[in-house]
C-alpha cells in the first residue's frame, strides 16, 4: 500500500478538503441512482399522480373558467404547479430516510466515516433532486398530450431541471432538519404534513396569487415553494412572465438550500443521541 | 481465506506499519471517560488501554453502558467528560483523524440490500477516501479476503446474513484501518456463521496485527475470539484481564459465565427483546 495512497488525515489543505468534499456529495447521489437504477418501478409510479391532476382536474376546473389565469390556459398553468407538488411530497419525506437509516445502522456507518457531515447532508439533498429529476420528463410529456404551450428551448429545460433539483434539494433538507430534531418517525410524519398542506396552498401552484387574501399572499413571500412554482412556470409556458424574476427564482433557491443544509449538518450527528 | 489475501492487506499505514517504529501508542486509551444521558451515567469514568494487536472484548449485560462506550470511542458520540485517544488520536481534538483510523461495524446489519455488494463498498471507499486509482484493488482485495469475490455483483438483499456479516467486515476494510470495531459482531448468525466470522477475525489480528475491539454479550464468543476482556457493570468495568486469568482468580473450575455472574451479579440474557428487534431490523433493512 502507498503511504499517500492511505485515507486522508484530519485537515489537509484548501484544495483536498474542496475535493474530498464533493467526493462524499457525489458518492452519496451515485449510490441514489444506482438505487433507483435497481428499481426502476419506482420512477413508473411517479407518472400516476400528474397524470390524474392534469387529465382529470385540470379540465374539469378549466370548463369552470372561474380561475383567471392572465390568458392561460388552466390546463397549462397548473402543469408547473404539479411539477412543483410532486418536487414537495417527495421530498419532504424524504428527510424520514434519516430515521430508517439511524435504526439500521447505516447511519452510524456514515457518521463513522471521515466524511464531512455538511457534505452527507448536500449528498443526501441532491440524491432527492435525482429521484425527483425523471418526473419532468414525465411533466413535459404530459404537457404534450394535452397539447399545452409549452417551451421547447433546450435553455428552459435546463432551467426547468436545475430548479426541479434545486427545489427538491430545499425541500429534502428541510425535511432532514424536522427529522433530526424530533427524531421520531410518527411525529415527523404529522409535523410533515403540516408543513407541506400550507407550503402548497400558500403558493401559486393551483391558483394566482392576486386570488389570494392579502394575508396569505404576503406569507407566499415567505414560502419558498411559491418561488419555485414561479420559476418553473416562466421557464416552461410559453405565454407565462415571472412575477419575481428568474434570477430571484433561482436566488432563492439557492440561498434557502444553503441555510437548511448547514442547519441540517449541524443536526444531524445529533440524530444518534 | 487466503494467506496471502490476509497479507496483501497489509501496508505501510496500517498497524504493523506503526508498531515497526517502537513508538506505537495502545491501539485505545481512554481517561475517566464519562458519558451520561440527563440523569443516567451510561459510562463512568472508564480507565482503560487496549494494547494494538490485540482482540479485545467489552462484555456485559444489557444496558451495561458497551455499546456508548463504542459509540464514543467512534466520535459518534461526545464524552461528557474526560477524553480517549484512538491511535494515539485524541476523540475531542481530532475526531475525523481518528475516524479515519477505524473501521466500525454497528450492531445491525446496514449494508444497502438494493446495492451489489460491490456497490455498497464502493460508496464507502470514496467516503473513507480511497484513492480512485487503488479503489478497484482495494475492493477486490477486501472481498477476496472475506471470501466474497465471486458475489459481488449480487445485490446484498439476496446474501445470508453470515454474507452481509462479512460484506460489512470488508467495507470496514476498505480503507485498512488499524482497527476495527464491532458491535455485536455476531449477533442472529447461525454457529457455522458465526465461527467463518471468528476465523476471519483472528487472522485480520494475526496475519495484519490489526486491533480488534468487540461488544458481546454471548460469552462463547469472548472465549472464541478476545485476548483479554473488560467486563462492564452499569456503566464501570467490574474486571479487566485475559479469560484464563479472570478465571483463576475465581476458582479452578469456574467459567467465563461464573465470572460474569460474580462481577455483574446477573446472567446474560441470551437471545431476548434486544435480539429479536434487532433481528427484525436486519431483515426489514435487506428486503
Amino acid at each position: 500500500m502507498q503511504p499517500e495512497l492511505a485515507v486522508p488525515a484530519c485537515g489537509g489543505n484548501k484544495t483536498d478538503s474542496f475535493a474530498d468534499f464533493f467526493r462524499v456529495v457525489f458518492a452519496i447521489i451515485e449510490g441514489e441512482i444506482r438505487k433507483l437504477l435497481h428499481d426502476p418501478l419506482e420512477m413508473l409510479a411517479r407518472v400516476v399522480q400528474p397524470a390524474v391532476w392534469l387529465l382529470v382536474f385540470a379540465p374539469v376546473f378549466s370548463s369552470l373558467r372561474q380561475i383567471p389565469t392572465g390568458g392561460i390556459r388552466y390546463q397549462d398553468f397548473i402543469a408547473p404547479g404539479i411539477l412543483a407538488q410532486g418536487v414537495l411530497l417527495l421530498s419532504v419525506v424524504y428527510g424520514i430516510n434519516v430515521l430508517f437509516e439511524r435504526d439500521m445502522g447505516l447511519l452510524q456507518k456514515y457518521l463513522a466515516s471521515p466524511a464531512s457531515r455538511g457534505a452527507l447532508v448536500l449528498g443526501k439533498a441532491l440524491s432527492a433532486g435525482v429521484r425527483n429529476a425523471p418526473q419532468v420528463l414525465v411533466i413535459y410529456a404530459l404537457a404534450a398530450i394535452i397539447s399545452a404551450k409549452v417551451r421547447w428551448n433546450p435553455l428552459a429545460i435546463l432551467a426547468v431541471l436545475l430548479l426541479v433539483i434545486l427545489g427538491s434539494a430545499l425541500f429534502c433538507s428541510l425535511s432532514l432538519v424536522v427529522a433530526c430534531l424530533v427524531k421520531n418517525r410518527e411525529r415527523f410524519m404529522s409535523i410533515n404534513q403540516a408543513l407541506t398542506v400550507p407550503l402548497f396552498f400558500a403558493s401559486s401552484a393551483l391558483y394566482p396569487v392576486a386570488l389570494m387574501p392579502t394575508w396569505l399572499r404576503r406569507l407566499t413571500y415567505l414560502n419558498p415553494l411559491s418561488y419555485l412554482v414561479d420559476g418553473l412556470r416562466s421557464a416552461m409556458l410559453s405565454q407565462a412572465r415571472s412575477a419575481y424574476g428568474l434570477k430571484v427564482d433561482f436566488a432563492v433557491q439557492v440561498c434557502g438550500l444553503a441555510v437548511l443544509v448547514l442547519l441540517a449538518a449541524r443536526l444531524y450527528p445529533r440524530v444518534e443521541y | 481465506m487466503s494467506q496471502q489475501s490476509a497479507q496483501e492487506l497489509s501496508g505501510p499505514g496500517d498497524a504493523t506499519d506503526l508498531q515497526s517504529t517502537g513508538t506505537t501508542p495502545p491501539a485505545i486509551e481512554t481517561m475517566a471517560l464519562t458519558r451520561r444521558f440527563g440523569s443516567l451515567t451510561a459510562v463512568n469514568s472508564m480507565n482503560l488501554t487496549v494494547p494494538t494487536g490485540s482482540i479485545f472484548g467489552l462484555l456485559g449485560p444489557n444496558g451495561a453502558g458497551k455499546s456508548t462506550t463504542i459509540k464514543v470511542l467512534t466520535t459518534l458520540l461526545p464524552p461528557s467528560s474526560g477524553t480517549a485517544r484512538v491511535a494515539g488520536l485524541d476523540i475531542i481534538k481530532q475526531p475525523r483523524a481518528v475516524r479515519s483510523h477505524l473501521g466500525y461495524i454497528p450492531q445491525a446489519v446496514s449494508a444497502e440490500g438494493v446495492l451489489t455488494g460491490y456497490e455498497n463498498m464502493q460508496i464507502f471507499a470514496k467516503l473513507y477516501g480511497v484513492h480512485h486509482s487503488v479503489r478497484k484493488e482495494r475492493i477486490d482485495e477486501a472481498l477476496n479476503l472475506l471470501s466474497l469475490s465471486e458475489f459481488a455483483q449480487t445485490q446484498v438483499k439476496k446474501y445470508s446474513g453470515g454474507m452481509t456479516r462479512r460484506l460489512e467486515i470488508a467495507i470496514a476494510l476498505v480503507h485498512r484501518p488499524p482497527l476495527l470495531v464491532l458491535d455485536e459482531p455476531t449477533v442472529g448468525l447461525d454457529p457455522t456463521a458465526r465461527r467463518a466470522i471468528w476465523e476471519r477475525l483472528h487472522a485480520l489480528r494475526d496475519q495484519n496485527n490489526m486491533t480488534i475491539l468487540i461488544t458481546t454479550h454471548q460469552m462463547g464468543e469472548a472465549e472464541g475470539l478476545c485476548d483479554q476482556v473488560a467486563i462492564m457493570n452499569r456503566g464501570e468495568i467490574a474486571a479487566l484481564g485475559p479469560i484464563p486469568e479472570l478465571k483463576a482468580a475465581l476458582g479452578p473450575d469456574a467459567t467465563l459465565d461464573d465470572v460474569f455472574i460474580a462481577h455483574t451479579g446477573s446472567t446474560i440474557e441470551e437471545g431476548g427483546f434486544a435480539d429479536a428487534a434487532r433481528t427484525r431490523r436486519t431483515s426489514m433493512r435487506r428486503e
